[in-house]
């Protein structure tokens, strides 16, 4: 079962090298979206709590632009169904999953290390609480948009269907980030900040479980 | 010999309110050639993704046995070989690699010297290296078979397999099933009366008109 | 037709007992309402605000019921109870933050000001929106139903975090929260026996008015339906 979302993961990966399309539409996408708040921003010294919110902005709507695409693409060129031929629901599903998850990864890295040599006023001082929150909301992140990127794939992908899809979903998990990124750059410790980081964790294994229970009925078609 | 065996109970599909099929029943355990025919809209294609469990019917159950064991729906897949019209490979590797990744999904080791028979027998091997973008409409037709066999499945699933193919084509396909038939459980859904010429017995499916 | 006069008589009588009876600081008579400090004049909200927010949750979790029981038997007609009882939802959650909007302006002074109840029904708005939006965009109604069902099943699923996070984000105003020091679980004691008779009056008929609509609603929308594919003659 691993070793086959693995060999999923790996054809995506691939795939990913000689289209570029995901990572080309993200990198652009960070930049663009990052240079907006710089130019609204100007020369106004803005505070630490709109940082926070202003990262995870940043973080939503990068990652609407992009972490579509695994399910998308097959959709369009008609490869579900070879994929469906070759593989469990769940391998499929596990695939997928995993190959949003390092993109997550790598583009949250790349917002944060902008962030930080971008403004001023995001200073991390609880560097193990940003960690932890980090890691989580990303797992969380990656979980949600996934399972709604295979929904819109089968809805016939129209493009503003994504975020308005994910929204709501990833609602409770954002508002707990940005409480937890406010914490880490204010300083809060690990002890004070132990309720929001176990929302994150079940909200992480709730929508994990949930998703994997539904997956059959969406890949069926 | 294989004792591989297909078992459909009254199954029944619907799409939404409009009813496909009501009531299909059949029975294989022996190898052959079984076709199933119909006018377009009849749900031939719907028939075969439900008998290779890539649709689930609305009512009814599909038991596939290998040697008196049940087969579990997680497992189905790799006991098949699917060909049809909508079956696209991916068009930004070359045949060997999509035969590589596709095998590696299935958790199956891939077996070189298998595809370089097949992909010879087939008349692609020169061209196993070229993007399958690239490729002509027949010869992705004829990728698909070997995609199909690959991995030595049980049951062979040919929905319209001579579609897109000319005369050498056809003729290669029709050695394949005649070679596969042998030891194989063999399903063709097609209209065309030189296909369903090798089948042994024919479900004819009608256009239903009923709905509910 | 014996039960819709009933209703009527019903909505009737809460309406007018709601709006007509008096607050007074000792209520003495049958008809009169106790005086709630913080709230006064404005606890009459509670006989046509909370009835709407109560239906707006229940056509919610009816709307993921028949999701569930429509992914298990795929049955249009479970898809179509299930969408019926979301756009009784939706009604009823627009009337519901309408409602709290207009009360808030006058209790603590602005429209909207993200108390953790305002944000949590913000959500509900947004994930019926949503619903409504997957479903227009999607052609074939099978499709359409199972990507609807597992999409409202998703949803729900999100909604407890809402009750667990809110608190802690923001500072609640509204009447019966933890931090409201102003009028307490009015609910619980401050309410004499009358308005509490009131208030459960106007409940249970607005739930059955609720359960009429979507009685009508499901129906209209299965013969709709069948009307679009001549299975039935108008």
């Amino acid at each position: 079962m691993i070793s086959k979302a693995f060999a999923v993961f790996n054809k995506d990966f691939h795939s990913e090298l000689r289209t570029r399309y995901a990572i080309n539409s993200l990198a652009m996408f960070v930049i663009v979206a990052i240079s907006v708040i710089m130019f609204a921003v100007g020369q106004e010294k803005i505070s630490e709590g709109l940082t926070g919110g202003l990262f995870w902005v940043v973080i939503f709507f990068t990652a609407m632009s992009g972490l579509a695409r695994t399910f998308v693409s097959e959709e369009e060129r008609g490869t579900s169904l070879t994929l469906q031929l070759v593989a469990s629901p769940s391998a499929v599903f596990s695939g997928k999953l995993l190959f949003n998850i390092i993109l997550v990864f790598c583009m949250n890295t790349v917002i944060a290390l902008l962030y930080a040599a971008l403004f001023e006023s995001f200073v991390i001082k609880n560097y193990s609480l940003f960690f932890f929150s980090f890691v989580l909301g990303n797992i969380g992140l990656a979980i949600s948009s996934t399972i709604i990127a295979a929904i819109i794939s089968k809805a016939g992908a129209k493009g503003t269907l994504y975020p308005v899809l994910s929204f709501p979903i990833l609602l409770p998990l954002i508002l707990t980030s940005v409480q937890l990124t406010l914490f880490s750059l204010d300083g809060t410790s690990i002890e004070d900040a132990k309720f929001e980081l176990a929302i994150v964790v079940s909200y992480d294994v709730i929508m994990l479980t949930v998703s994997y229970m539904l997956f059959d009925f969406i890949w069926k078609d | 010999m294989s004792t591989y065996s297909v078992e459909a109970i009254k199954i029944n599909k619907t799409f939404g309110r409009r009813l496909v099929f009501n009531d299909i029943n059949f029975r294989l355990d022996n190898p052959g050639i079984f076709g199933i025919s119909g006018p377009n809209g009849s749900g031939k294609s719907t028939l075969v993704k439900i008998i290779a469990g890539l649709l689930s019917s609305t009512k009814g159950k599909i038991t596939h046995k290998n040697s008196e064991k049940e087969i579990i729906p997680e497992k189905l897949h790799n006991h098949i070989g699917f060909v049809s019209p909508y079956l696209v490979l991916y068009e930004e590797f070359s045949a060997w690699e999509n035969l590589n990744y596709l095998s590696k999904i299935r958790g199956i080791t891939f077996d070189k010297d298998y595809a370089k028979e097949l992909l010879e027998r087939f008349l692609l091997y020169n061209r196993r290296n070229d993007l399958v973008k690239t490729y002509s409409s027949g010869m992705k037709q004829r990728i698909k078979f070997i995609f199909a066999l690959i991995h030595h499945p049980e049951l062979l699933i040919f929905d319209e397999p001579t579609s897109n193919l000319d005369d050498e084509g056809r003729e290669l396909v029709y050695n394949i099933i005649n070679d596969k038939s042998k030891e194989n459980i063999l399903i063709i859904a097609s209209n065309d009366k030189s296909d369903l010429d090798l089948c042994t017995e024919v479900l004819d499916l009608k256009v239903s008109n009923k709905d509910f | 037709m014996i039960w819709k006069i009933i209703l009527f008589l019903l909505i009737s009588f809460v309406s007018i007992a709601g709006i007509a009876f008096p607050i007074v600081k000792n209520p003495q008579a049958w008809y009169e309402f106790p005086n709630i400090p913080g709230l006064e004049e404005n606890a009459k909200i509670i006989f046509f605000h909370v009835p709407t927010a109560w239906l707006t949750l229940i056509a919610f979790l009816m709307s993921t019921v028949f999701s569930f029981k429509y992914l298990k038997n795929k049955n249009m007609d479970d898809d179509a109870k299930a969408y019926a009882a979301a756009q009784l939802g939706m009604v009823f959650c627009i009337l519901a933050t309408v409602t709290g909007a207009v009360w808030a302006k006058f209790a603590w002074g602005a429209f909207w000001s993200w108390d953790p109840r305002q944000t949590s029904i913000f959500a509900l708005l947004l994930i019926y929106g949503a619903l409504f939006a997957l479903r227009s965009s999607i052609e074939s109604e099978e499709k359409r139903a199972t990507l609807s069902s597992v999409y409202s099943m998703i949803a729900f699923v999100t909604v407890p975090f809402f009750i667990f996070i809110m608190p802690r984000i923001m500072k609640g105003l509204h009447p019966g929260s933890a931090d409201d020091t102003g009028a307490g679980p009015i609910v619980n004691f401050q309410m004499n026996s009358s308005m509490l008779f009131i208030f459960v009056l106007s409940l249970i008929g607005f739930t059955i008015l609720y359960y009429w609509m979507w009685q009508v609603s499901y129906k209209s929308v299965i013969y709709r339906d069948k009307l679009n594919k001549n299975l039935i003659r108008g």
